[in-house]
């Protein structure tokens, strides 16, 4: 039926082979349909993105802890400019880092290697995926430079504020942001399929459903949940954009709509959102745990089982963002029940990585450290995340910084910590080289300190009450005691602190890649099917021949019976 | 470069044919956007007894001559899997010419109608009702172009014998499209 790679491995052994080895820089680098490559330029966008995020952070909390002042790099913050770096930085720490790094980027690189195929079932979707992002990315970064400027209604978009022009006077910023969001659901969409479908149709001979390694059952079911909550908010944004451009009156009380509706269609996929990124985030770290404890992933099928329950579950709990927007208060009573059940499958995931730890012979490398932190730091966002459920307790604390250190600290351990537990753990196999310890360690301590004087200030905040979303706390004297400038000032300074240390990890990947000691197939002694290729894997992954055939499930550490402690997916016997 | 077919996309650890899973996997993330918008438009009909006489106005008749010209070509779509499946890839290439003429005719009829609305006052902004009617239909309508598009270019492959396990998946969306259209038409025009 259709031309395999190997027949045309073969054509080129017959002297055909002058076109793919003439490929262009632009071909083989930018219109690339090979998954690792596409995985790159995920990766970077990401982290391009990400230091664009980064600044943002610092100049608007510079403006919070020093009202007023010439921010260095940047000039005086005007309220406007305010609300935008806000509203900017939400959107694309979650939308243009988080996704892309733990969901696209590994997902594409992982999942062929893992399972033993030589790329996705469909490569030019899978490029295609990646030029729409792309779009996405400069549409975005385009809304910023716009007549009016970029839009500052947050990251959430509640109409009236983000329908109208009159409200939010950033027409057009409005438009192109609700654009580039939709555009880079789009992307998520096409890459999502790939990945839901290689996973299903494309492991090697021999894989069960349970030999899957871990990591890439979760960004599947992330994958899945994305595809089936992000549909109501892709029909949402549609309308929001017709109410915006058309003048239509969906979200608008006076006019027969409803802005609660909104709400509603935003946080039916906002929430399972948190979960289609933390999923791949746990995926990563307990792959990573297994493999430095030297034991196996404690209950394997529970981790799984759980996970897709916390993704049915996720599914119910949407309108906990909402117990102040007026709705019914037993309908709250539902959600808050529905929400605090969802955090036992999350605590239970983490219990397994304790249990996996537990008795292991534990080596603190830079990723193992990451690892670490994640469970630490995670479990401070979660158990915080049970004051805001119960419907009570968020009245009070509604809005006000506690809401956001608490879903910081959830998404910091997930995108950042998350992304640099894989990137240490999988640079070996992606550039061949080994990474420093000894820096890796001093950016790893470097960014992990500052993180919670960064945060735990903020919680402070929230608790005496200070709300988010406030320009200049000057303008509200009952707030602007120097009690409270003091924790803001802290967590400023502290964030300062973290990006300078971002150096470090730009300098070590760069003497790392240029430099660093050659990695060889398995430097981690692991056992998943990426480790028995070259690193870095040729195009293909694998010569066809040697495709990989698995035997056993991916972690087998410290098997009685063997001389060596791990027993890689492929060897028979 | 040459698009050579990996192998991955020749394997089926499930037996189900990679295409086929993949194009259950679009309808099933159609299905929620479609659901999302016709979910959000009940809740507001029932919130909005008066949108009643709004909807009064839509055209009924004009309604159900285009859901018996999509559900005719959905017909020849399904003769067109079966002639493919038998090999035949002219008569397929033909059967789908037909449906591809039904999705003309279902945009024609559509075109005709929203201009007797929109010169009868009944715009886009007339109330949120039309705003509905029309953002529903246009997604749909949107579909049904995409869907006679792609219908195109594999049925010129399907006359010249290849890809034929092609038509069977562009049948499946095609039948979606229709079902999307079954749930419309009663939602926009039948209940006044």
């Amino acid at each position: 039926m259709a031309e395999t790679l190997a027949e045309v491995q073969k054509q080129e052994v017959h002297g055909h082979d002058h076109d793919h080895h003439d490929q262009g820089f632009v071909s083989k680098y930018i219109f690339s349909t090979d998954h690792k490559i596409i995985a790159m330029q995920y990766l970077f966008t990401g982290m391009l993105m990400g230091v664009i995020g980064g600044y943002m952070a610092y100049v608007f909390r510079m403006q919070l802890a020093f009202p007023g002042i010439s921010v260095p790099g940047f000039g005086q913050v005007s309220p406007g400019e305010y609300n935008s770096l806000i509203t900017n930085h939400g959107s694309i720490m979650i939308f243009w880092v988080a996704m892309p790094v733990l969901i696209a980027a590994f997902g594409n690189y992982l999942i062929p290697l893992m399972i033993g195929a030589d790329d996705m079932v469909f490569p030019r979707i899978n490029r295609l995926s990646f030029q729409v992002f792309f779009i996405s990315s400069v549409v975005l970064l385009l809304s910023l430079f716009v007549e009016g400027g970029g839009f500052g209604g947050a990251w959430t978009s509640y109409p009236p504020l983000s329908a109208s022009g009159d409200y939010n006077l950033t027409q057009l910023g409005a438009s192109l942001w609700l654009i580039a969001v939709a555009l880079e659901f789009v992307a998520f969409l096409l890459g999502g399929i790939n990945f839901i479908t290689t996973l299903m149709n494309s492991r090697a001979p021999g894989m069960k459903a349970y030999d899957i390694p871990m990591v890439c059952w979760m960004i599947v079911i992330a994958s899945i949940l994305f595809m089936l909550s992000v549909g109501p908010l892709l029909a949402g944004a549609v309308m929001l954009l017709f109410d915006q451009t058309l003048n239509t009156g969906f979200y608008d009380p006076a006019r027969g709509g409803d802005p609660i509706l909104w709400q509603h269609l935003f946080w039916f996929f906002g929430h399972p959102e948190v979960y289609v990124v933390l999923l791949p985030a746990i995926g990563i770290t307990v792959d990573v745990m297994a493999t430095f404890s030297r034991k196996k992933l404690f209950g394997y099928k529970l981790v799984l089982y759980t996970a897709v329950a916390t993704g049915v579950l996720s599914f119910f709990v949407w309108a906990h963002h909402q117990f102040i927007a007026g709705i019914d208060p037993r309908m709250a009573n539902v959600f808050t029940v529905t929400t605090l059940l969802i955090s036992v499958p999350i605590a239970e995931m983490l219990f397994v990585m304790i249990a996996t730890l537990y008795g292991g012979s534990i080596t603190l490398t830079t990723p193992m450290l990451w690892a670490l932190a994640f469970l630490a730091e995670f479990l401070i966002g979660g158990v915080t995340g049970i004051f805001l459920g119960a419907s009570g307790a968020d009245i009070y604390f509604h809005d006000t910084y506690f809401v956001l250190a608490h879903f910081h600290y959830t998404f910091f351990p997930i995108a950042i910590i998350g992304t640099f537990c894989a990137f240490t753990y999988w640079f070996p196999k992606m550039f061949g080289k080994m990474m420093n310890e000894t820096l890796g360690k001093i950016h790893f301590w470097g960014t992990i300190i500052p993180f919670n004087f960064i945060f735990i200030p903020l919680f402070v905040l929230g608790m005496g009450g200070q709300h988010r979303r406030i320009y200049n706390f000057e303008h509200f004297p009952e707030i602007a005691g120097p009690e409270y400038f003091q924790l803001r000032q802290i967590a400023t300074i502290a964030l300062l602190i973290m990006l300078a240390f971002q150096v470090v990890f730009f300098f070590n990947v760069v003497m790392s890649w240029w430099k660093g000691e050659k990695a060889g197939k398995n430097p981690w002694k692991a056992n998943t099917l990426e480790w028995t290729t070259e690193s870095p894997p040729p195009h293909g992954n694998w010569p066809v021949e040697e495709l990989p055939t698995v035997y056993r499930g991916p972690y087998e550490y410290g098997h009685p019976d063997r001389e060596e402690d791990y027993w890689p997916q492929n060897l028979p016997g | 470069m040459a698009h050579a077919r990996p192998i991955a996309t020749t394997r089926s650890a499930t037996g189900i044919p990679t295409p086929r899973l993949a194009v259950w996997w679009i309808l099933a993330s159609e299905v929620v956007i479609f659901g999302g918008l016709l979910g959000a438009y009940l809740m507001h009909r029932i919130g909005h007894p008066e949108w009643a006489e709004a909807a009064s106005h839509t055209q009924t008749w004009i309604g159900a001559v285009n859901t018996f010209v999509l559900l005719t070509s959905s017909f020849t779509a399904v003769l067109a899997h079966q002639a493919a499946e038998k090999g035949k890839g002219k008569e397929a290439a033909k059967l789908l010419a037909f449906t591809i003429l039904g999705a003309l005719t279902f945009l024609v009829i559509k075109s005709y109608e929203w201009t007797i609305e929109i010169m009868a006052g009944y715009t886009i902004t007339a109330n949120t009702f039309w705003s509905f009617y029309y953002t529903a239909a246009g997604l749909h309508a949107l579909h049904v172009i995409a869907g006679a598009i792609i219908m195109g270019f594999i049925a010129v492959d399907a006359y010249r014998g290849r890809e034929l396990h092609r038509v069977e998946i562009i049948g499946i969306y095609w039948h979606f499209v229709d079902v999307v259209w079954i749930f419309l038409f009663p939602l926009l025009y039948i209940a006044k």
